[in-house]
């Protein structure tokens, strides 16, 4: 059995610099901080990873709940001190590569793919509801804008990411933004399905995204998910799609300042959790920030673990769908939800549509609710300026 | 394995020292060591070491110099004094540098024989063994369209003076030459070669004639560069309005002629060199062979008397020229409030980068 | 031993839950290996325990139905001391990972047995910043109680001593499940020390697990000072290295002392490069110590047979990292994962010898080698480690890695050390050298402390039928 980065694979030491933060404080790897075996820790995995190659071991459900268990929210390549580190999360995902192709994989994962493939979104949801989020909303349709709004599965389906979606496209709106959206036309920017293992169906995807992008003439995509806007700065390129993608997060910080006077005011002390797509894959950690900042009474606190050293809601790699890494009072989600809490935050601010939908059923969890909301930066900017839901 | 030297090679000893004995011999001043800032001799003193220095005996110079390289300078004759000591050094076997230290320096920065050519253009600089720096001072609008060169295998060596080694100079100083010559200058028609370190520019200019060795391009000194570009752009310069304290590293005692490069530098972007004792003709060693060499007593004074000294004027800054300065000074200055910085990096701040 | 039955499996569950429990194949060959050379040997089920209530109920279990019991640190320890031999139920301890108690004015912690050394470390530094401990080199998932407990050393070592002479006190649990303190914590509220009571932690402290499970430690703190320097030697004879280190650890000014003989870079063969480890609370402190330090080495400076290197910042910063991550690093230089070192306990007159043979061992086995050489107090004893790193994917590379490291572990014990931390082979050669008397008494508080021999078969056993 041969697999890409198959000459590394044996390197690992197992000397678990992957599983904690850079200052040693926290472990920071979701998937072993939930189970704590040490097949969950990325060392663990590249271990099994070559048993599996050299046929010392044989693929089973087992061995695929432990490789879709991870996030790839990449603490293991911030931290890993040996020089193949950057190959840890291609490697990763070239692993599950294999499973698909071996036809190992966990079946949510298998439904995660199919659903896809069938219907344009894992959630089984017909394509032309996949606007329903914008019910109440004058969304322009995309038709030459300056900026095509990019929603995504999460966005477009899932409840509390269509609620993410509404308040964003709101703001745009009101903000009086040059965008338009591209409907029931749109259809999975395909990262989950890249990291997942699914190179076949990402290429399909992406492919779609470009023959729907030339025929809109899109130039400009402002993304609400970092998994989206990470595919389309990071992966796109390569399929020869010449998009400019900016997060949602930096689009407002760049027209922050010359709305100062409209932000309204929100006494709240609040914190903000760095998305992995946005923070340690992409570097992106001041303009969501610098946003947070700009809102007259908000008091930000950083949680003990921030930037790249933010703990992953658990929800990457089809997770916040496939479930495997689950729930317990031990889950990430619920972890990090405790960190927020001690900063003694009213807010847990996000950007993520994933992030927002884990952190709020992990409130929930922790009867915390009545004490700590979960909010995008969106709608904390509308609730600020009076005009929130 | 290395082949570590500890004799004088054959390919060494070709090159020897071209100096005239009987201009010393009638020398009435002998201000290679009066004039020495480290080691106090009399002028009869001075004459009698001096004598067994030409005769190759044993002479305490031998063993109290410092190697500050500051006789170079002091000679009127230009009739190479250090160079002299260094050769009789290692004629006799002394190691001013404590024999590990000595080998490992030796084994560390030996010609690695893996540079090939690489198309490159003018301005051409030679980074020498600092190219870490290229990364941290060789940016912005003074440097946009450079091309750089460094590394092992065109290190100029000439810092073994200070380990009393002249074989180790000859037996590789022709083998840099020959490789920045055949992989980067000749194909390239490049026919100047600019030295990020002072002390590149000296074996060049100053060692290796010296020796009798040909060097078939044209160093040119980084401040001369620096100064050029600085002129180019003369109305983007924002005066800096500033005291700084200079800091003449050992090499520049080879190359005194380019002190003046730095005093139009300074004027051009407005930094004020108020006059100090320990500077230009009287300046201080930075203190960082000493302690190779296991001074650290006299290290701690000179560097001591250096900083008073660099204080009393008011600096805020130390500018350096020689980036091992730089390295040794750069924590005490700072200790003494010092902001330490290369000339170079002081002039990318007047322009405003 | 072979199989075990359904029924351990449901009554490890009803102890530590479900999802603390597997027999899945992917846990148990991962537990059965460590990173180092030994053979792998799976156990028949990994458990979790979360408390020491959960750890006294599996043992009784354990002890009732026979099966025997690894426990499991970080998993580090490179000598395959928690791969187990005969099967039976590796016990993880790293979920019982609560600090929980700082005593300031008496400068100990109490950490429970699974925490590891980084997390103590950056708990430490946010909330007790004028404290710290002494911390190996291994990677920072090594825990405080696994070091300990196979006397490990670290940063502090020359200063202090092993780091089992760092421990005030244990929490145990027996074999035959009884839970006991060890130390003043068996009279006292508070966990001061070991003296002035029969000295029964010594019965855990080197013994490989073979006697019962520690489920929490209490370890000395130390003063933290603000300033750290480092400095480096250079020598290019080892018969130089016992009076130097001699010299050195009689000025009392060094927090760590390390000699490091390396055959790569190339530049570097043939040297030993001493580093040596300050702390002070101001300049002032630390000036004086540098000086200090470096007049008791005047004469070898002075007759040019060894001087001192300025520590340029980017190799300074690491090597005041703690732990020192290049160390880690190192066991990729046959871009291969594996490595593996004999550490033998020896006297420091022994340094020339243990050099000498190192380089002869790696020339005839045709591998690189490092050697490290740490100071344990005033020279009173110094761990010398032969390292040889190796490719776990390249069979004749393991093999020579374990001819390396067979032969390294009769080297030392020929010239006067011990192999500390010993693999199952090396046990077999100390204990063949061992005093009869001394073995027969380890042989009694053995079946004394564990009368159904449950606890990590086949070490400390000599020919395998106990000793």
């Amino acid at each position: 059995m041969e697999m890409e980065y198959e000459e590394v694979v044996h390197r690992c030491f197992r000397c678990g610099f992957c599983k904690f933060t850079s200052d040693y404080m926290n472990f920071n790897c979701p998937s072993y901080l939930k189970y704590r075996f040490e097949s969950y820790a990325p060392g663990g995995r590249m271990w099994l990873l070559k048993a599996w190659l050299d046929g010392e071991i044989s693929a089973s459900q087992h061995l695929g709940e432990i490789f879709y268990s991870c996030t790839s929210c990449g603490n293991c390549k911030e931290n890993c001190v040996m020089e193949f580190r950057d190959d840890l999360l291609n490697i990763f995902t070239a692993a599950r590569g294999e499973l698909v192709a071996d036809g190992r994989i966990p079946p949510q994962a298998r439904d995660y793919f199919k659903n896809l493939h069938t219907y344009g979104n894992p959630y089984k949801k017909a394509r032309n509801t996949r606007a329903s989020w914008a019910k109440g909303l004058d969304v322009p349709e995309y038709d030459g804008q300056e900026w095509l709004l990019y929603i995504g599965c999460v966005g477009s389906f899932d409840e509390r990411g269509q609620k993410m979606a509404h308040s964003l496209a709101n703001l745009l709106l009101s903000w009086d933004v040059s965008f338009g959206i591209l409907g029931e036309e749109e259809t999975c920017d395909g990262n989950e399905a890249q990291t997942m293992g699914e190179q076949g169906l990402f290429q399909l995807l992406a492919t779609r995204n470009k023959e729907i992008f030339d025929r809109r003439g899109v130039r400009q995509v402002i993304a609400l998910s970092p998994h989206g806007y990470h595919a389309f700065k990071n992966e796109y390129s390569s399929f020869g799609i010449e998009i400019h993608a900016v997060h949602y997060s930096q689009f407002l910080a760049s027209e922050i300042e010359k709305r100062r006077d409209g932000l309204g005011n929100l006494s709240a002390k609040t914190t903000y959790h760095d998305p992995c797509y946005l923070g340690r894959h992409n570097k992106i950690y001041q303009e969501p920030r610098h946003v947070l900042s700009a809102i007259p009474g908000v008091v930000l606190e950083e949680m003990e673990r921030s930037q790249k050293e933010a703990l992953c809601c658990g929800g990457g790699d089809g997770n916040f769908f496939t479930d495997i890494l689950g729930s317990g009072v031990g889950c990430p989600a619920r972890i990090r939800v405790r960190e927020a809490a001690a900063t003694g935050a009213e807010i847990l601010a996000v950007a993520c549509p994933s992030c927002a939908k884990m952190f709020e059923d992990a409130v929930k969890a922790e009867a915390n609710d009545a004490r700590l909301r979960v909010m995008d930066l969106s709608e904390i900017l509308l609730e600020a300026s009076g005009a929130g839901l | 394995m290395f082949r570590d030297i500890d004799f004088l090679s054959s390919e060494a000893n070709m090159y020897s020292l071209r100096y005239e004995p009987d201009v010393c011999a009638a020398c009435e001043t002998r201000d290679c060591l009066v004039k020495c800032q480290y080691m106090s001799l009399t002028s009869e003193e001075a004459r009698e070491e001096k004598g067994k220095l030409l005769r190759g005996e044993d002479s305490r110079v031998l063993t109290d110099c410092v190697t500050c390289y500051a006789c170079e300078e002091y000679c009127p004759n230009g009739n190479h004094p250090f160079y002299l000591i260094v050769d009789r050094q290692e004629e006799k076997g002394i190691h001013p540098v404590p024999k590990p230290v000595e080998k490992l320096q030796v084994r560390m920065m030996a010609p690695k024989g893996e540079a090939a050519y690489q198309e490159k253009h003018s301005p051409l600089i030679n980074l020498c063994a600092f190219t870490p720096f290229e990364k941290i001072s060789l940016q912005g609008k003074l440097f946009e369209n450079i091309s750089t060169v460094g590394g092992n295998d065109v290190f100029c060596n000439l810092m073994y003076l200070h380990f009393g080694r002249s074989s180790i100079i000859k037996e590789r100083v022709p083998k840099a030459i020959e490789t920045l010559w055949k992989c980067y200058v000749e194909k390239n028609l490049i026919t100047e070669m600019i030295c990020f370190h002072d002390e590149c520019y000296g074996t060049y200019t100053s060692w290796a004639p010296a020796y009798g060795i040909e060097v078939p391009f044209k160093p040119v000194h980084f401040f001369r560069y620096v100064l050029d570009e600085l002129h180019k752009r003369k109305d983007e310069i924002k005066r800096l309005n500033m005291k700084i304290a200079y800091q003449r590293p050992c090499s520049n005692r080879l190359i005194p002629e380019t002190q003046p490069l730095v005093d139009e530098i300074l004027e051009l972007i407005g930094a004020e060199r108020p006059s100090r004792t320990y500077d230009r003709e009287n300046a201080l060693c930075c203190g960082g062979v000493m302690r190779f060499q296991g001074r650290d007593d006299l290290a701690d004074d000179v560097q001591r008397r250096n900083m008073d000294d660099m204080v009393a004027t008011g600096a805020q800054v130390c500018v350096f020229n020689c980036q091992f300065c730089l390295l040794t000074m750069g924590e005490p200055v700072a200790k003494r409030g010092l902001m330490p910085m290369l000339l170079s990096d002081l002039c990318r701040q007047a322009i405003e980068e | 031993m072979g199989k075990m039955s359904d029924s351990i499996h449901e009554a490890l569950s009803t102890i530590v839950g479900s999802e603390h429990v597997s027999k899945e194949p992917e846990e148990l060959f991962l537990y059965a290996r460590d990173p180092g050379t030994m053979q792998p040997r799976e156990p028949d089920f990994v458990a979790l325990p979360g408390s020491t209530e959960e750890v006294r109920q599996i043992l009784l279990l354990a002890n009732q139905r026979r099966i025997p019991v690894v426990p499991l640190g970080g998993g580090l320890v490179l000598s395959g001391l928690t791969i187990p031999q005969k099967g039976g139920i590796v016990l993880d301890m790293k979920r019982m990972d609560r600090i929980l108690e700082v005593n300031e004015s008496s400068r100990y912690v109490i950490v429970e047995a699974g925490v590891s050394q980084g997390a103590l470390q950056a708990y430490l530094r946010k909330n007790y910043p004028q404290l710290k401990h002494s911390i190996p080199d291994s990677p920072p998932t090594a825990t405080v109680a696994g070091n300990i407990l196979i006397h490990g050393s670290g940063h502090l070592s020359q200063a202090t001593g092993f780091h089992s002479d760092m421990l005030n006190g244990l929490e145990v649990v027996l074999p035959t499940g009884e839970v006991c303190q060890l130390g003043s914590c068996s009279v006292s509220p508070y966990w001061f020390a070991r003296a002035p009571l029969p000295d029964l932690s010594g019965l855990f402290l080197g013994w490989f697990g073979t006697t019962g499970v520690v489920t929490k430690l209490a370890i000395k703190l130390y003063p933290n000072p603000a300033l750290r320097d480092v400095m480096l030697f250079v020598t290019e004879s080892e018969d130089y290295l016992p009076d130097i280190l001699y010299r050195l650890t009689g000025t009392e000014m060094l927090e760590d002392l390390l000699v490091t003989m390396t055959s790569e870079p190339r530049w570097v063969e043939g040297m030993q490069m001493t580093r040596i480890h300050m702390a002070a609370n101001s300049d002032e402190e630390l000036e004086l110590k540098r000086r200090v330090i470096k007049r008791s080495l005047r004469s070898y400076v002075e007759e040019k047979e060894g001087g001192f290197m300025d520590v340029l910042p980017p190799m300074k910063g690491s090597f005041l990292e703690t732990p020192i991550r290049d160390i880690s690093v190192f066991a990729d230089s046959m871009k291969g994962g594996g490595f593996e070192y004999v550490g033998a306990i020896m006297p420091i007159e022994q340094f020339p010898k243990a050099c000498r043979e190192g380089a002869s061992i790696a020339k005839r086995n045709r591998m690189p080698y490092v050697q490290i050489a740490r100071i344990v107090g005033r020279a009173h004893s110094m761990m010398f480690a032969w390292g040889y790193p190796f490719n776990r994917a390249d069979k004749r590379s393991l093999e020579r890695a374990q001819q390396a490291l067979d032969e390294a572990n009769r080297a030392a014990l020929d010239m006067g050390g011990i192999p500390w931390k010993a693999e199952r082979p090396s046990q077999e050669l100390i204990l063949e050298r061992m005093d009869p008397a001394t073995r027969l008494l380890m042989q009694r508080v053995q079946r004394l402390m564990d009368p159904n021999g449950i606890m990590n078969p086949g070490n400390w056993q000599g020919d395998g039928d106990g000793i």
